[in-house]
């Protein structure tokens, strides 16, 4: 018996290798469904685990509060410049009134030309709290970050981002000098390690450039320059009277995320008419993220789906053209004693061999998608750059992951579409009358 | 005597569109073991319909055809099958082996549908192989041999399953005249070894090998006359000297 099991798979690989190229191009039918069966998979994956990462970033227990210009249309009519977005007195409220908001961290950032001697450099001027820097995994190189005594004596104390530093004091160490913000001066007390952009307590997902900062205490910022800030371009300027760019609120459990965000929700809607502040509940996100991937890997499946049916057509067509082609041998074995599904073995066998040769090819093909991935980003990357600049940070720095299910499930689905296409072919073949086969020529 | 086959009023009725043909009108026939049978009769005088139904390649519209203890007109699909696995041989005008085979695996072919193929089976294949003349020709591909080679490796092919016994349409009629006596001394020399044979032929020189003829004509057995071996020498002798 084994003996016969083998020869119909041996007789439907010699068969095949009677048309060396068609088999090929069949099997290249379902190696290009299967693996983007895994392609597809692994690249969802990676992008949703580099969504959740992100969003994993921002804190699963934080609640971000970020000042946002209103609609114009909202301001019409008002004369100059109209104060929107978070204030100093929600920022209390919302400390005081709250049991549940453990840590609040105010921050203001305003985009500043910082100077020392003849260099100068643009970057993010960042009014922020000790806690900052751990919040926002900051990581000191030299000297200290800001301590709460230098907020309350409203010190001009600044610390440097690792290019900040590099750019304004290539032959110098920075630390106890003094660069200029406008006409103030504010002396360096420490220099920050250098850190991959990525996103954090910025409230926005795209990876954020944390290189070009200078962090000075909050009390400063308002003490020296402000709520009402100018920004002047070339030949614009643009203004805005604001008191906080952004609190980032941590709660005491992730379980009162959700319930507190309400309350700051309906906090904040008291206080405020226009919309001039937007909520990121980062814990919500998660959530929204993880069924976005499920939609994802859906349709992704079912794009995969599409490929695999094409390539079943393609073995259907190619069976069918060697069914009638072999009318012949079919009949001679006939004769000579094959039962119908003698002939539906033979014919499945060869149909079978296909789509499996399809499947662990798709397979193999799948599993080095991450290095072709990689090579196809940094070919892009080096041939269209600009482009490469626009593609959203998730896309550019997600790194694929293969599904571990995907690889049993894509070979499975080969073998079932071999069947399934290959089944009628060689049931036609079956239901050949044997002395009319014998006759054809 | 024993009997290979036994046939009583068959008969063979196709439906060609809506008109009936009787290709067989009830014909009855007994195949002693070792006979050698030629069948002759004009084109269309059913000889390939009585051939292909002693080769349980199709069931008669009636009558009976005893194939040992069974009645082969109440076999179904699989049951032909199983009989022409077992207990035919088939030998054709156009020889018919499998192109992607070798002769060696085109003689092994009636092995695989009776199920476990032992290696006595093979070694027996390897023996018909030597038999008909090419065992030094096992592992060509039809297309290298010649018409009469592949006409050897076929009747090689119909004896692989040891059949009760073989039947052939025309064997000879794509052959030349050497080739053909060839062929027919093979034959021969298989029924002189026991082998029934059945041959279908309009060719007197080749009937003439046989021990027996039977003439078909419009469907009825016209004629059923025994060859004496001193005609068959004689033909024989025709033969070789032409
Ligand atoms: N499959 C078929 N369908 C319809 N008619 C057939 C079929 N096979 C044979 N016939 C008819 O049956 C008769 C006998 O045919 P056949 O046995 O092939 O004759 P022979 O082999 O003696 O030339 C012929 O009239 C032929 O046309
Ligand atoms: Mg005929």
């Amino acid at each position: 018996m084994l003996s016969g099991f083998a020869t119909t798979w041996i007789l439907g690989i010699k068969s095949l290798l009677l048309h060396p190229l068609r088999s090929l191009l069949t099997v290249l039918g379902i190696f290009i469904g299967v693996a983007s069966v895994i392609w597809l998979l692994a690249i969802g994956e990676g992008i949703s685990v580099k969504a959740q990462e992100q969003i994993a970033g921002l804190g699963a227990e934080n609640i971000i509060i970020r000042s946002i210009k209103p609609p114009s249309e909202a301001t019409e009519g008002a004369r100059g410049l109209v104060p929107y977005g978070v204030t100093r007195l929600d920022y209390e409220t919302m400390v005081e009134t709250i049991p549940t908001v453990t840590r609040a961290l105010p921050i203001r950032e305003i985009t500043r030309q910082f100077r020392y001697g003849a260099r100068f450099l643009d970057g993010r001027l960042v009014g922020c709290t000790p806690e900052y820097a751990e919040v926002t995994q900051l990581v000191i190189d030299r000297g200290r970050f800001i301590s709460s005594s230098d907020i309350a004596s409203r010190k001009n104390y600044c610390v440097l981002a690792a290019a900040t530093a590099e750019r304004l004091f290539p032959f110098e160490d920075p630390l106890g000098r003094s660069i200029k913000v406008e006409r103030d001066p504010y002396v360096v007390i420490g220099v920050l390690k250098p850190r991959a952009a990525s996103a954090g307590v910025g409230g926005s997902f795209a990876a954020q450039d944390f290189s070009k900062d200078v962090y000075i205490p909050i009390t400063t910022l308002w003490f020296r320059i402000g709520d009402r800030v100018l920004t002047f371009g070339t030949g614009t300027f643009n203004g805005e009277i604001v008191e906080l760019s952004q609190v980032t609120l941590r709660v005491n459990h992730v379980d009162n995320v959700m319930d507190t965000s309400e309350i700051v929700k309906n906090t904040l809607r008291e206080k405020h008419k226009l919309e001039d502040y937007s909520i990121t509940v980062p814990l919500e996100l998660l959530e929204q993220a993880k069924n976005t991937r499920m939609m994802f890997i859906l349709f992704l499946g079912m794009i995969a789906a599409i490929s695999l049916i094409v390539g079943g057509i393609g073995i259907m067509n190619i069976m069918l053209a060697t069914v009638t082609e072999r009318t012949r041998e079919i009949g001679i074995r006939r004769a000579l004693g094959a039962r119908r599904a003698d002939i539906t073995r033979q014919f499945l066998a060869e149909t079978i061999v296909l789509s499996v040769l399809g499947g662990l090819t798709g397979i193999a093909g799948g599993l080095i998608c991450a290095p072709i991935i990689e090579l196809g980003r940094n070919a892009l990357e080096a041939v269209v750059p600009e482009m490469m600049a626009d593609v959203p940070g998730v896309i550019r720095t997600m790194s694929p992951r293969i599904v571990p299910m995907s690889i049993p499930l894509a070979f499975c689905i080969s073998v079932v579409v071999g069947v399934v296409f290959g089944l009628y072919p060689a049931m036609r073949a079956a239901r050949m009358n044997p002395i009319e086969a014998l006759r054809h020529t | 005597m024993k009997l290979a086959a036994r046939i009583e009023n068959l008969q063979k009725d196709y439906v060609l569109s809506g008109e009936v043909v009787h290709a067989l009108r009830g014909v009855s026939l007994d195949v002693p073991e070792g006979d050698y049978v030629a069948i002759m009769g004009p084109s269309g005088s059913g000889k390939s319909t009585l051939l292909n139904l002693l080769g349980c390649l199709d069931r008669p519209t009636g009558g009976s055809y005893w194939l040992g203890d069974s009645d082969v007109a109440t076999m179904d699909d699989d049951q032909l099958s199983e009989a022409r696995a077992n207990h035919i041989g088939f030998v054709f005008q156009s020889y018919n082996l499998i192109p992607q085979l070798t002769v060696l695996e085109n003689i092994e072919v009636p092995l695989h549908y009776r199920g476990r193929v032992s290696a006595a089976d093979r070694a027996r294949c390897r023996e018909l192989a030597v038999l008909v003349g090419l065992g030094d020709r096992l592992l060509h591909r039809p297309m290298q041999l010649s018409g009469g080679q592949q006409q050897r490796a076929a009747i090689a092919r119909s004896l692989a399953n040891d059949p009760f016994f073989m039947l052939a349409d025309e064997p000879t009629g794509n052959l030349d005249s050497v080739t053909t006596t060839e062929i027919l001394s093979l034959l021969e020399r298989l029924n002189d070894a026991g082998k029934t044979i059945i041959i279908v032929t309009h060719e007197d020189d080749v009937s003439h090998h046989a021990k027996r003829i039977v003439r078909l004509r419009d469907g009825y057995l016209q004629s059923d006359e025994l060859l004496d071996d001193s005609k068959r020498i004689r033909v024989a002798a025709r033969a070789l000297a032409g």
